[in-house]
């Protein structure tokens, strides 16, 4: 079985299984990008993981993209990879500013975890059904998501009063 | 031949200031805050090819309670200012702080959501190390740089002012910087 044969196959799996919600798709030299409704997620997400053409049984990575300019503005990026099957695909769903939440995929890939933490804690994404979706790497009392391209560059938010540095130690030396 | 055999019957005058302060710069226990990729350059001055034992500095403490100078290596983020805050205030005075490499000196090439803009808006801080990462030279500089220091100003916390004294002048006039130090500085003469 060639690359460019099961990358074909599991676009047309896809499109077979879910008509409605697939909004999207290209394949870069054998890399396969499909876009589907938010909505879906967890069901075609299911279909990856249970089928036996497509067998994703590991969850590479999850991200999500601001596109800031954009309606709707959000796009959490899943990779999945087949372990067994040697092939792989590329996830996308647009997640709209004012409804900024999709299905958390925890229930199938525990490793998800703290992938979708970290997307919650920089952009704001709220996975829904997530069992513990609290920050990850920024500290409770943050307010705001930094990674939001609308977040100043160089805002800060210190945890203690910082001391005013008005002087430097200056000294001769023997 | 040792140096007891050097002045035989004869004698030496000194004040006590001179000779605690003497001892104190060459038995510097140091705590390393090790929180980046400084770290690597600290392990390679601590080791054996820069000898750093010839200034008195070679053990590293573990426990803050048990150690006078403190070396922040690295990168300090928001998140961990209090626990740096927290291993300074558990350290027993007198006390002294390295900030080694530009992260912790100054936030180096960090200006951004996460980062902290030099230590010294944490702790006080006595020397600065530049560089990304500092060789092990520019260590053992620093350290020479301290221990003249402190042979000269004896247990320094901010600008070569006693931190009982900065306390208590703190306390004085919690408002005004300015107006604390001149106090400090009247309370030295």
């Amino acid at each position: 079985m060639s690359t460019e044969q099961s990358i074909g196959q599991l676009t047309q799996l896809l499109q077979q299984q879910f008509p409605k919600a697939i909004e999207g798709f290209h394949d870069h030299r054998g890399d396969e990008t499909i876009l589907v409704d938010r909505k879906e997620i967890l069901a075609i997400c299911q279909f990856l993981k249970d089928d036996e053409r497509c067998k994703m049984e590991m969850m590479i990575d999850l991200t999500a993209v601001d596109y800031i300019n954009e309606t709707p503005r959000f796009e959490v990026v899943y990779h999945f990879k087949s372990l067994s099957l040697d092939h792989r695909l590329r996830l996308k769903a647009r997640v709209p500013e004012d409804d900024c939440h999709i299905d958390s995929i925890h229930a199938l890939w525990m490793a998800v975890d703290w992938y979708e933490r970290e997307c919650y804690d920089m952009y704001g994404i709220t996975f829904t059904h997530h069992p513990n979706l609290k920050r990850l790497l920024m500290y409770d009392e943050f307010e705001g998501y930094p990674l939001r391209k609308d977040y100043p560059v160089d805002k800060q938010q210190p945890r203690l009063e910082l001391r005013e540095v008005h002087e430097r130690y200056d000294y001769e030396r023997s | 031949m040792g140096i007891g055999t050097q002045f035989q019957d004869g004698f030496m005058v000194t004040k006590v200031d001179s000779v605690i302060n003497w001892s104190r710069k060459f038995s510097l226990f140091s705590y390393p805050f090790v929180t980046a990729c400084c770290g690597m350059e600290y392990m390679a001055a601590a080791c054996s090819h820069y000898d750093i034992s010839r200034f008195g500095a070679e053990i590293p403490r573990f426990s803050p309670r048990q150690a006078d100078l403190l070396f922040v290596v690295g990168t300090i983020t928001h998140k961990m200012a209090p626990v740096l805050k927290r291993i300074y205030d558990q350290m027993p005075d007198p006390k002294w702080v390295v900030a080694f490499g530009a992260c912790a000196s100054s936030g180096g090439f960090y200006q951004n959501y996460s980062v902290v803009q030099g230590i010294d808006r944490i702790v006080p801080v006595d020397t600065y190390i530049a560089g990304c990462p500092p060789r092990p030279e520019a260590v053992l500089d620093a350290i020479i740089e301290l221990q003249n220091r402190i042979q000269d100003h004896g247990p320094t916390g901010l600008t070569g002012i006693n931190p009982l004294q900065e306390k208590e002048a703190q306390r004085l006039s919690s408002v005004n910087p300015q107006e604390t130090k001149e106090k400090l500085l009247l309370s030295r003469q």
